[in-house]
């Protein structure tokens, strides 16, 4: 089975969450997901534009689902695709507001062209897990993460609200821990696991940041793991980027790097550091992975 | 025929949007109607002297009321006809109420369409037959399925007015629900010392046979004379040898079977007697977790057992009952609080539901009554109880509130406090339903002696936390996010219908909400009886009830069969369907789709017929829609009566 999808990459993966955009292509290239990139794809107003006008949401999401209907109709595609939660909400909440006639009609006119938005919308981590099965991984995997502890972060909106998302168990989600388990590192319960990180209140309200990402940071340590795995461009920075602003305000002492979990799947797939692009994290693992693979030697 | 037409104001119910004179003066006009008037309550006492003064004067054969649903007064107004002499059936009622005056504001169209029905009424009496009932024995047993504490109410106050009782309960013991019971509300009281002594009554009452370990395979019948079979499923043990001593227990080597009896807290031995005043106390084997059973080893109870009671090679066994009445009282079970994957029960081991706290505080529970996390024994201190847990919840299914979360909750917050003076208890609520006799005082205590923090809003996710939980909430009062760290959290879940309830109900052949909770006749005036003759329901099983009122309606539903049971012979209803056995080509059309199994095929002069069993049909017509050839009518809606309305309405 070949899987060919139109990929939105979305504006975080083209800048502050290159690795994530990066390792992705990698995953899905060696896991044969042909991804075909949506031609002069624009933003999708991320995480502001919905609190601020429906409509012009709509209308942001709907010009890059014409694209795809094009694209959809000079090849077979088996969707759209994309890493970012957020993009992906933003997406299929369109999909689904755009069923009302009247709403249909009215993003229409605005974007100025007729749209099908038919193409089933999925997420790189639900199409890798559902789609293609945690097993395909298996052949991947080379050097497998052995001893790592790690707790996966799915954040708020991977898999809620439901009704939409329509993607795993919206309290207790268990894909991304399924997947790490798969390329071999230990998995940890992970309580907050879809608590939210403060999202894009990190430009206004830093406290709100401190307190939420500064949170999931503390069960991380209590949970006793080596480091945090997401799937989202924006929590990974909060608690990444932000990391020494959190500690600062909570006099806390983290130093917990923060993967995405292509960039795991890469490492294990033995793809090494540099094209992984582990170089582009705030906290460094190095010392990390370091450790492990003297203590792996020592084992061995 | 003289026929005579009363056409009811109801109040202002009718007459407010039908001129109910102009009615009345239409019907004067329709053939063979010799009287007609309108009348302001024809279901009184002066309404109804009307009729029967009427009848006599104008000579009536027959009575056409235009009114309300006949559900209410159709058989009232048949005993008025009754009173002047005439036969009950030469009537026919015009529901000018829920299908004209409700539904209508427009007073010209209503007049109209109640004329209309009014017509209808008058060709379909016109075309009547005189019916007579007839009548059958019954036979005065009756069968109370479900043990609870609504059932042995019901079985008792059966077998104490001198009726023979079977009683059927699927668990090995009596006692349901209120047998798991540390103490009740209001009164704090000991639950089993309250209980106890009634299931001991029920094992010694020389009126009550009592099948435990068994449910109901089928019902076949009627009112006064069901067949029920009842399947009593294998214990392994020959409960007439079986002493109940104990001693198989003691010495059985599977340790780890799952104990039911104390909501999976604590394990008990593969062969086990589910408490210690079970009723009956006979000894029986988990056959899932019984080595000899599974593997073929073992055998120690046989070996141990003094009155050699114990029959690996057992097997279910069916008999057959013939009863007149049957009570339904198969209670409620509790929601699965796993579905709330926020609050992690089923995760996380010191999250557990309300009926498990209640095993823990009983003394005869796993822990002997002392309170103890499951997951490591310690004492809690703080304690944060969430109510309306599977109730009152739309997303999960379960929108109706479940009636006695609230008291529950605050009686184990009260008896936290009496076990433990140094704990503390947090409420969630959403808001304190207690309107029962005492109860507000009780929460009020919960509240304000025993110091239970209540706090309004529900929880949104409980997390583990340095070994203990922390509970994210809302205080809705204050309008803030709360967090509390708790040692133990208790779900109060909250009640859904029984599993296999409606299964069991389509054996009875009654209804059942979209819940499984089976439906009563009438909401209001007919609590304990069903739609179906003679099958009477008692406590949870209609819906969530505390145990004073499931004991009330156990007494009730006992009255109401000893009614039934007051008289030798019942009346039969002559509205039936009957077969024209010149018409009848015998293809069993109507037998396969009457859902009452009141048609049988006989062989009628070497030809295969249809007949009507007479005393199960129901009078519901589906044989006469299904009937190719028009052989099988339905006796007073007859296919010429249907089309003489029809004709009415549309020639
Ligand atoms: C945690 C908790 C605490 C409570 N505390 C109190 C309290 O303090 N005071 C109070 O008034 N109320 C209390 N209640 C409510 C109380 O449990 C009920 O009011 C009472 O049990 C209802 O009795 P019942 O006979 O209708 O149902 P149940 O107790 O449920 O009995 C039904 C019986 O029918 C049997 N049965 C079910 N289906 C079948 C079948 N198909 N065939 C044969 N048998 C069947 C069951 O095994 C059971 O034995 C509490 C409830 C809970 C959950
Ligand atoms: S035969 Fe079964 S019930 Fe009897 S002692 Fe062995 S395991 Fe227990
Ligand atoms: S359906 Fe009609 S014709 Fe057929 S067996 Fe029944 S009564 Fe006779």
């Amino acid at each position: 089975m070949s899987l060919s999808y139109a990929y939105y990459p979305g504006c975080s993966g083209l800048g502050t969450s290159l690795e994530y955009d990066t390792s992705t292509r990698a995953l899905c290239r060696s896991l044969g997901i042909e991804l075909v990139e949506i031609p002069d794809w624009n933003c999708c107003g991320s995480t502001p534009a919905h609190a601020v006008d429906h409509l012009l949401s709509a209308c942001l999401v709907g010009r890059n689902l014409g694209i795809a209907d094009d694209m959809a109709e000079e090849r077979k595609l088996d969707g759209i695709i994309t890493p970012c939660p957020s993009c992906l909400k933003n997406l299929k909440t369109t999909q689904h507001r755009l069923a009302d006639p009247e709403f249909h009609r009215k993003v229409e006119l605005v974007v100025g062209r007729t749209l099908k938005a038919e193409l089933p919308i999925k997420s790189v981590l639900q199409v890798v897990v559902e789609d293609l099965g945690i097993q395909a991984l298996a052949k991947l995997v080379k050097e497998p993460l052995k001893g790592l502890k790690v707790v996966p972060y799915y954040g708020c909106i991977m898999v809620r609200p439901p009704q939409i998302m329509q993607f795993d168990d919206p309290e207790n989600p268990m894909a991304l821990d399924n997947l790490l388990a798969e390329l071999g590192a230990e998995v940890l319960p992970f309580p907050l696991k879809t608590d939210c990180c403060g999202a894009s209140l990190g430009t206004t309200r830093k406290d709100v940041i401190a307190k939420l990402s500064g949170r999931v940071l503390d069960a991380a340590e209590e949970a006793g793991a080596d480091a945090i795995v997401t799937a989202c461009p924006l929590c990974q920075m909060n608690l990444d980027m932000r990391q020494s602003q959190i500690n600062r305000a909570n006099h806390s002492g983290h130093n917990m790097p923060v993967f995405y979990y292509s960039q795991l799947a890469g490492l294990a797939a033995g793809q090494g550091e540099t094209s992984t692009m582990l170089d582009k994290l705030c906290v460094s693992p190095r010392p990390l992975l370091a450790a492990l693979a003297g203590h792996t030697g020592e084992g061995a | 025929m003289n026929i005579g037409v009363f056409v009811c104001h109801c109040g202002s119910n009718i007459a407010g949007t039908v001129d109910t004179e102009a009615v009345a003066k239409a019907a004067l006009g329709f053939r063979e109607v010799v009287f007609a008037t309108d009348t302001m309550y024809a279901c009184s006492e002066p309404g109804q002297a009307g009729i029967v003064d009427a009848i006599k004067e104008y000579d009536l054969d027959g009575v056409v009321v235009a009114s309300c649903t006949p559900r209410m007064h159709e058989a009232t107004f048949r005993r008025t006809l009754e009173r002047a002499g005439l036969n009950k059936y030469m009537f026919e009622m015009a529901n000018i109420r829920e299908h004209v005056s409700w539904v209508g504001k427009d007073k010209e169209a209503n007049t109209r369409k109640a004329g209309e029905l009014v017509h209808m009424a008058v060709e379909k009496l016109r075309r009547n037959d005189y019916l007579q009932a007839g009548e059958f024995e019954i036979n005065k047993r009756v069968m109370v399925i479900g043990g609870g504490v609504a059932g042995i109410q019901a079985a008792l106050d059966c077998a104490d007015g001198g009726l023979e009782v079977i009683l059927v309960e699927r668990e090995p013991s009596i006692g349901g629900k209120m047998s798991k019971l540390d103490k009740t509300f209001p009164t704090v009281d000991c639950s089993s010392c309250i209980l106890g002594p009634k299931m001991v009554d029920v094992a010694q009452h020389p009126n009550i046979t009592l099948y435990t370990l068994s449910e109901v395979d089928s019902v076949k019948g009627f009112v006064g004379n069901f067949d029920v079979t009842v399947r009593r499923k294998a214990a392994y043990v020959d409960w007439d040898a079986c002493t109940g001593c104990g001693e198989c227990t003691t010495k059985c080597p599977s340790k780890k079977t799952p104990d039911r009896f104390n909501e999976f807290i604590g394990t008990t031995t593969a062969i086990n007697i589910p408490f210690p005043q079970a009723i009956p106390k006979k000894a029986s084997i988990n056959a899932d977790a019984c080595i000899k059973l599974t593997k073929g080893k073992c055998g120690v109870c046989a070996k141990v057992c003094p009155t050699e009671a114990i029959r690996f090679d057992q097997q279910d066994e069916l008999v057959t009952e013939q009863v007149g009445a049957i009570i339904a009282a198969t209670g409620y079970d509790l929601f699965d609080f796993t579905k709330y994957g926020e609050y992690g029960g089923g995760r996380y081991p010191d999250v557990i539901t309300s009926m498990q706290y209640e095993r823990l505080l009983s003394a005869s529970g796993p822990t002997e009554g002392h309170i103890k996390r499951p997951s490591d024994g310690a004492e809690p201190k703080d304690i944060v109880f969430i109510q309306c847990v599977g109730s009152r919840d739309k997303s999960i299914g379960r929108p109706y509130c479940s009636g006695f979360c609230c008291m529950y909750t605050a009686k184990q917050t009260i008896l936290t406090k009496d076990h433990m003076p140094d704990s503390q208890s947090y409420v969630f609520y959403m808001d304190i339903r207690a309107p029962g006799k005492n109860y507000d005082e009780f929460t009020r205590r919960a509240m304000e002696e025993y110091g239970a923090r209540y706090i309004r809003g529900r929880v949104s996710a409980i997390q583990p936390k340095n070994g203990r939980y922390l509970v994210k909430g809302a205080d809705t009062l204050l309008g803030q996010q709360v967090e509390i760290e708790a040692d133990l959290v208790v779900l109060a879940v909250g009640a859904e219908a029984a599993k296999g309830a409606g299964e069991l109900a389509e054996k009875l052949r009654i209804s059942y909400d979209p819940y499984g909770f089976f439906l009563e006749g009438h909401p209001k005036l007919k609590p304990v009886e069903t739609n179906t003759a003679g099958i009477y329901l008692a406590g949870s099983c209609q819906g969530p009830k505390d145990i004073p009122s499931s004991v009330a309606q156990g007494d009730a539903a006992a009255a109401k069969v000893l009614a039934l049971f007051s008289k030798d012979k019942l009346a039969s209803d002559p509205q039936v369907s009957g077969v024209k056995l010149v018409r009848c080509i015998g293809c069993g059309k109507c037998e396969s789709v009457c859902p009452f199994g009141a048609i049988e095929m006989i062989d009628f002069r070497g030809m295969t017929k249809a007949s009507v069993i007479e005393t199960v049909c129901q009078g519901c017509g589906v044989c006469t829609a299904a009937c190719p050839q028009g052989a099988i009518q339905l006796s007073h809606f007859t296919d010429n009566q249907i089309l003489a309305e029809v004709n009415t309405l549309c020639l």
